[in-house]
């Protein structure tokens, strides 16, 4: 039985920021879409030997977080600093706190791995006893912990409202857009911040080979021969405010979401992709739209064979060949808990400057998917965009955004 | 905002299963702390059992309770995942293993790391295709989860299955995070009606010179204070005594849940 899924009020994103490995801000990252530049290069991760390519953001080596925020000073923190310097963000939070008071704006994060990358340092640090170094014990809190990016980006923006971190995979900072929208319609809150950060760390490198998911050249998503995803870092943040206060025509928001699980494996996607289909129904159900409504579906597009195959079957069953879909992911790599929110914001580039990006890497599209795959990148004016996100634990979050008419 | 809660589980040293910790809750009975067996979590399918994290057994242990107590069919149960570190046991391994020179992490270990893996097995045993989030707010993880599981419910009219747990840390781990003892905790919420054990309402109010509630009991109050999920404790005691009582959790450095309890 589907759930019964009311229409929601579209929430505006007043201010957005993105940094993925093909740029910081929106500016140059739109560069890149439109100059089909990618950011993956072969990994030249710390000592890691892995034959594989990475979206590795160049500089989180050569800075460190000081002052006040040297407590949460770790890579993925780094990263999240630097996401909300660009695009005048903190601009428009301090603008929002102005307006609202510190206490009514909410901070709701993503990441999947937060900053273990410090415990995995911590952990090659080992004394003769096996004890972990004092630096990483009293930082424990604000590195690697789960909540830590939420602490800090609260901390970074002097907000005082309700802050979680959720967690679920790669599904994580589409998730957030969910939760924030039940906080605002709840009275909890008048404006949230929402967002994602996931940064390289060996775990996921070691672990996505462990799994032979990884790809020994730049992931090619769609393609017949994709041969597994390239891992990549993000950071992405939105402010998020009920479009009844703040509705300008134009304006990009968001119209629905739909969550859901698979109930089917952990690492492996419900073969028939009924999870996948669930959540990009509610997800229409909420936004009122139907199929048709849709201009362009962003793919979560891992170019691994199963995801790829799986979500073709799903969004085929609901859009048929009739509407442009492509995945992101030859640009960026996987940015795994920072998906959500990368390609909720690429969604924003191309509703507001009237482009798709046709599939990267992508020679010869699998002659198996159903869907329109979108090869070469297109002008033509775009008004609501689907973007799918699917994780470990068969968690599911698919988006809708759109310009406010 | 006003909820119902229809179904509980509990596990934790001396308190294992709802029913069985009533009197030690309401504090007719003492409380006496003694090693919990190895929880049942008699849903996971025997080899998914097998091979699964303490996290998972205990989260699906108290899940299945309260979902059995509320006589709902879990696959009609959006959940929530409460816990501030997630699988720290899975994690200590697989960064024992990336210390070492040839880095073989095993592929299971790895996908039971993700802060969801409670959620994606609950989503197994019961094949719920509902939505459900894992969530962290460091020591409030169960206030924070409270939060996302009542608003879920009030906007979506829906019941919600909230799951808080942490687990003991390993060492040395447990040297940045030292939780000694696992507690686990799940409430079945529900819009309001007839058929709950109990009501609340909840708001959130600015930081508070009230302090959070504690616990009368010295040993429950110490779990309480080392374990984030046993932060529950408070309102545990008070639905057990059929107490009216207003329960105030903190909630980060500025908020306070406050939870007025009507039984």
């Amino acid at each position: 039985m589907l759930p019964n899924v009311q229409p929601m009020t579209p929430l505006t994103l007043t201010a957005s920021t993105l940094v993925t490995a093909t740029g910081r801000g929106l500016g140059p990252v739109l560069q890149a879409l439109r100059e089909r530049r990618s950011g993956l290069k072969p990994c030249d991760f710390e000592d890691v030997t892995l034959k594989t390519y990475i979206g590795r953001i160049e500089g989180l080596e050569d800075f460190s977080l000081g002052n006040e925020l040297e407590r949460f000073d770790c890579r993925n923190n780094r990263l999240a600093w630097l996401g909300l310097q660009q695009d005048g963000f903190m601009v428009a939070v301090a603008e929002a706190k102005q307006r609202y008071g510190a206490h009514r704006v909410a901070v709701v994060m993503g990441t999947s791995t937060s900053g273990i990358l410090e415990t995995e340092h911590a952990y090659q640090a080992r004394d003769l006893a096996g004890s972990l170094p004092a630096w990483y014990t009293s930082r424990y809190r604000y590195t690697h912990n789960m909540f830590s990016l939420g602490h800090f980006v609260r901390a970074c923006l002097g907000l005082r409202g309700p802050a979680m971190v959720v967690s679920t995979a790669c599904s994580s900072s589409a998730k957030v857009f969910a939760t924030a929208d039940r906080l605002l319609r709840a009275g909890l809150c008048d404006a949230a911040i929402v967002g994602g950060v996931d940064s390289l760390c060996l775990t996921t490198l070691y672990g996505f080979s462990a799994l032979q998911l990884l790809s020994a050249s730049p992931c090619r998503p769609c393609d017949e021969d994709r041969d597994g995803l390239s891992l990549g870092e993000a950071a992405g943040f939105a402010l998020l405010e009920p479009s009844t206060y703040v509705s300008r025509r134009g304006a990009v928001a968001l119209l629905g979401y739909g969550e859901s699980t698979d109930g089917y494996h952990m690492s492996h996607p419900h073969p028939e992709g009924a999870g996948a289909i669930r959540a990009i129904r509610d997800a229409l159900d909420r936004a009122g739209l139907q199929p048709s409504d849709i201009d362009y579906v962003n793919l979560h597009g891992t170019a691994t064979r199963v995801n790829d195959a799986v979500e073709d079957k799903a969004v085929s069953s609901i859009f048929g060949r009739t509407t442009p879909c492509s995945s992101t992911k030859g640009w960026t790599g996987h940015t795994l808990g920072a998906a959500g929110i990368t390609e909720a914001l690429i969604s924003v580039l191309c509703l507001k400057h009237g482009f798709l990006p046709g599939t990267l890497n992508c020679e010869r599209i699998d002659p198996t998917l159903r869907s329109w795959i979108l090869r070469a990148n297109d002008v033509r004016p775009v008004r609501r965009i689907l973007s799918n996100i699917f994780g470990f634990g068969g968690n599911n979050c698919s988006l809708i955004l759109g310009t406010l008419q | 905002m006003k909820v119902g809660i229809q179904g509980i589980g509990l596990l934790a040293a001396g308190l294992e299963g709802w029913c069985a910790s009533r009197a030690v809750l309401a504090g007719t009975e003492p409380f006496g702390p003694v090693a919990v067996p190895d929880p049942e979590a008699a849903l996971l399918p025997s080899n998914e059992r097998r091979r699964s994290s303490d996290c998972v057994r205990w989260a699906l242990h108290v899940a299945q309770e309260a979902i059995a107590q509320s006589g709902l069919d879990p696959r009609e149960v959006p959940t929530v995942f409460a816990s501030s570190g997630g699988e720290t046991g899975v994690l200590d391994t697989l960064c024992r293993t990336q210390a070492m020179p040839e880095r073989v992490v095993s592929p299971t270990l790895f996908h039971q790391s993700v802060h969801n893996t409670a959620s994606g097995y609950w989503g197994i045993a019961t094949t719920c295709q509902q939505s459900s989030t894992a969530l962290s707010c460091y020591d409030d993880s169960f206030a924070a989860g409270l939060l996302e599981a009542i608003t879920f419910v009030c906007v979506e009219q829906r019941p919600v299955l909230l799951v808080a747990y942490d687990l003991a840390v390993p060492a040395p781990l447990s040297e940045a995070r030292p939780i000694a003892i696992g507690f686990a905790v799940a409430l079945v919420l529900v819009p309001p009606s007839d058929s709950s054990l109990a009501s609340m309402y909840l708001r959130l109010e600015e930081a508070h010179q009230d302090e959070p509630t504690g616990l009368v009991d010295p040993a429950l109050e110490q779990v309480r204070q080392n374990n984030p999920a046993a932060r529950s404790l408070p309102l545990l005691s008070a639905i057990a005594a059929g107490r009216s009582q207003s329960i105030r959790l903190s909630l980060l450095d500025s908020q306070q849940l406050v939870l007025d309890l009507d039984p």
